[in-house]
């Protein structure tokens, strides 16, 4: 009974894997942030839903257009688009204009990421970097608040969502100012609970800081996330809000307010933690972390806009390479310290 | 925090793979039958390969020396089986190239048994003539790089060398060899040990072991006479604990400086295979002829502990192991973090093989390679903190000279990097590609 050898592959060692991939990493974070997708839902019904979709859509359309022909398919498997789309729409204030979502989405990925190379080249944080451009092109819009949603249940869309394209916005009857701008202009302070459980107005994701802290944990736990950003982002802000409420604390905000305000966990949790975008070292990582803390204070106490969250990472995004740099870690048997 | 660190033993980084030893861990190491054909590379340590003194015709018996060390860092070779040299020319190695090596068809009528020879008196020999003896015996670190033994004996003037420390980790998945040998033979392994010891002129003995063998940790411990100067230090279950100079880090504290060797720390460390081996040419007068070689992995019908003449064709070892499964993929020569992989089923096991694993579909299955997310797993699995990222980036952008500054040099290609990065990425094997290019582009630093 002969039996033909069978042919043997050369693949080289290692063989075993750890066994997470870069797509079940995207969708880790995808999950993490689904309790804050559906608190967004609960509390601002339909606008919520239709806002995030078209951000989703804005991003893919991006990813699936600028793709190769043959690779179209593939671009969309790594979940990243899908994943800056829902990023960028956690952002946005609940009134915004459909057709601004998907703008937002679609430059996004288009000038955050296609342009840079891909997935894993790009310098700027791509969500982000759309919102940026919102924020420039659509001041207006993209700074007019809602309440959430008190009546009319879940089928209320605001009239807002429904603008179309270059028409005039019709500002909404509604509005009214986040707790970060009402510290701001009126120093007026809101309640802690409100802020932690989501009964404030802000855009679509950063009004339930407890759900996205839960994601947070989760991410922690699946080793997804380097925990030493958004540790040293928060107690950056807590330390610096401390010292500021040493010399006034009537005017400044107290550390408690300065962490569950605004977009801080959204942004220190999820955008500051893209690991495309920020340092690989573990020195680096508390480096940008603290540089992210220092800025949005910052910008948030002493410049003209309520919130800061966002210039301060796109900032250090820009300092990563930098970072990255210059801090290298110490090499086994090189002496110095780790 | 370094206080607390000191506290912990152990090496900072590495990875946690499955064990997979489960296989074979409780199989009793067994002898495989002497076959016909076999081959001896001539080079299958690390170092100048041995030159042949038998010619092709010749009549060889079992043990009877066939090739001398060809310089100083090179070993002996001897026959592993009687009978007579077939040829002298080149055979195809494990890698698939050709290479030169002795064939020897074994005499099917003798009885292949070493002939009894008397016990070296080891104690009257000088250190030098020790040296030497443990060159002639062919002696090689069993471990897998086959790195010659008597080459780290040979300690400098103003170095002196206060610790023997054995390897016991086996911190490769799958293997067992170690283990086994621990179980079945710890007279041999303290008896080595001491020879060493002594010749070493060492204080101590320790004998750093993996806590998943708490077995073989009982079993070592229970030989060791009250006041003998061995301990054993159980190590966590980490890979690449059995790494050398990780292994120091964790037996203790000390980190071998960059480009040194363990004996600039005053640490000789032996793997348990090359310890036995010791007392088996010491004690018995049995050169390296034959060692254990784990036989596993999803496509090997009978996994099995096996002693292997060296030399005996990897077909005969897998046919006694029942064959290959249908869906045989891949074979691996040692372990499946560092191993090598088997070019054909004609290449000889070797001095340094420990395993010879099967793999099929569902490890060699080819993973769609995504683009580096700079997620960091590599620099949190290195554990010789290295930025395999960087390292693997400017080796896919041919910029190999930048590497250096990375201390592209100081990576020991344990594979933790490739094996934590979700992206799929080969990075030990680029970074094997840039030190390649380095090496052969012009003299590497003596």
């Amino acid at each position: 009974m002969k039996q033909r050898d069978p042919d043997l592959l050369l693949f080289h060692a290692p063989l075993l894997r750890q066994g997470m991939t870069t797509p079940k990493a995207m969708r880790d974070v995808l999950l993490a942030l689904a309790p804050a997708t559906l608190a967004s839902m609960w509390f601002f019904g339909l606008s919520a839903v239709l806002i995030l979709a078209s951000c989703i859509g804005g991003a893919v359309a991006a990813e699936w257009l600028f793709a190769d022909r043959q690779a179209r398919a593939e671009s969309l498997r790594d979940a990243s688009g899908i994943l800056t789309g829902l990023l960028l729409g956690l952002t946005l204030p609940p009134g915004l204009p459909l057709w601004m979502a998907f703008l937002g989405g679609f430059v996004g990925i288009a000038l955050g990421k296609v342009i840079w190379g891909g997935l894993g080249q790009n310098l700027f944080n791509p969500a982000l970097l759309g919102r940026a451009f919102l924020l420039a092109t659509f001041p207006i819009a993209m700074t007019t608040w809602v309440p959430a949603v008190t009546d009319g249940g879940f089928l209320q869309v605001y009239p807002g969502n429904l603008a179309l394209p270059f028409m005039q916005v019709q500002i909404d009857a509604m509005s009214s100012a986040t707790p970060l701008g009402l510290m701001k202009f009126e120093q007026e302070v809101t309640p802690l609970a409100n802020l932690m459980f989501g009964k404030t107005t802000g855009s679509l994701g950063e009004t339930s800081g407890l759900l996205l802290l839960l994601g947070g944990v989760f991410l922690w736990l699946r080793r997804d996330l380097d925990w030493r950003i958004p540790v040293s982002i928060l107690l950056t802000v807590v330390v610096f809000s401390a010292i500021l409420g040493l010399f006034d604390a009537d005017r400044f905000p107290t550390p408690l307010f300065s962490v569950f305000s605004g977009g801080l966990l959204l942004g220190a949790i999820y955008m500051a933690t893209d690991p495309v975008t920020s340092p690989v070292t573990p020195k680096g990582a508390w480096i940008f972390g603290i540089g992210t803390g220092v800025l949005v204070m910052l910008i948030r106490v002493f410049g003209g806009l309520p919130e800061g969250v966002m210039y301060a990472i796109l900032l250090m995004n820009a300092a990563t390479p930098l970072i990255d740099r210059y801090t290298q870690p110490r090499v086994f048997g090189r002496g110095g310290d780790s | 925090m370094r206080a607390f660190r000191r506290l912990r033993r152990n090496f900072e980084h590495g990875v946690h793979p499955a064990h997979f030893k489960d296989q074979t861990a409780d199989l009793p190491i067994q002898r495989v039958p002497f076959g016909k054909d076999y081959v001896m590379p001539l080079g299958q340590h690390i170092g100048v390969p041995a030159q042949a003194v038998v010619a092709a015709g010749e009549r060889v018996t079992r043990g009877q020396l066939i090739a001398e060390p060809g310089g100083f860092v090179s070993t002996g070779l001897h026959s592993p089986v009687t009978g007579r040299v077939r040829e002298i020319g080149d055979f195809r190695g494990v890698d698939g190239r050709f290479a030169p090596a002795i064939a020897i068809e074994a005499d099917a009528f003798a009885t292949q048994q070493v002939d009894a020879r008397d016990r070296i008196d080891w104690e009257a020999l000088s250190l030098e003539e020790f040296i030497k003896a443990v060159q002639m015996a062919g002696i090689v670190g069993m471990g897998g790089a086959a790195f010659p033994a008597h080459v780290k004996l040979s300690v400098p003037d103003g170095i002196t060398i206060r610790h023997l420390l054995i390897n016991g980790a086996e911190c490769e998945p799958y293997l067992t060899t170690d283990h086994r040998l621990m179980l079945e033979r710890p007279e041999a392994l303290l008896e080595g040990a001491e020879i060493m010891r002594q010749k070493l002129g060492a204080e101590e003995t320790v004998i750093g072991i993996e806590a998943n063998k708490p077995d073989a940790i009982e079993i070592v411990q229970q030989h060791i006479a009250p006041g003998d100067p061995v301990r054993i230090v159980p190590l966590k279950v980490k890979y690449p604990q059995g790494a050398e100079k990780m292994m120091i880090k964790s037996v203790f504290d000390v980190e071998v400086p960059a480009g040194q060797l363990p004996r600039d720390v005053g640490v000789n460390v032996n793997n348990v295979g090359t310890i036995v081996a010791i007392a088996d040419y010491f004690l018995r007068g049995m050169p390296l002829i034959e060692r254990v070689v784990t036989v596993a992995g999803p496509g090997v019908t009978y996994p099995a502990n096996l002693i292997v003449p060296l030399g005996t064709p990897v077909r005969d070892v897998v046919k006694f192991c029942g064959g290959l499964k249908p869906g045989t993929r891949e074979m691996i020569m040692g372990g499946p973090m560092m191993g090598r992989p088997i070019a054909s089923l004609d290449v000889p096991i070797l001095k340094g093989c420990s395993g010879v694993l099967v793999f099929t579909e569902a490890e060699t299955a080819r993973r769609k390679e995504y683009p580096c997310i700079s997620c960091g797993r590599c620099l949190e699995a290195c554990p010789y903190f290295l930025n395999p990222s960087r390292l693997a980036r400017l080796s896919k952008a041919r910029m190999f000279d930048e590497m250096k500054a990375y201390n592209v040099f100081d990576c020991v290609e344990c594979g933790c990097c490739t094996f934590a990065c979700p992206s799929n990425i080969p990075i030990v094997q680029l970074i094997r590609t840039a030190k390649d290019d380095l090496a052969h582009r012009k003299e590497p630093d003596a």
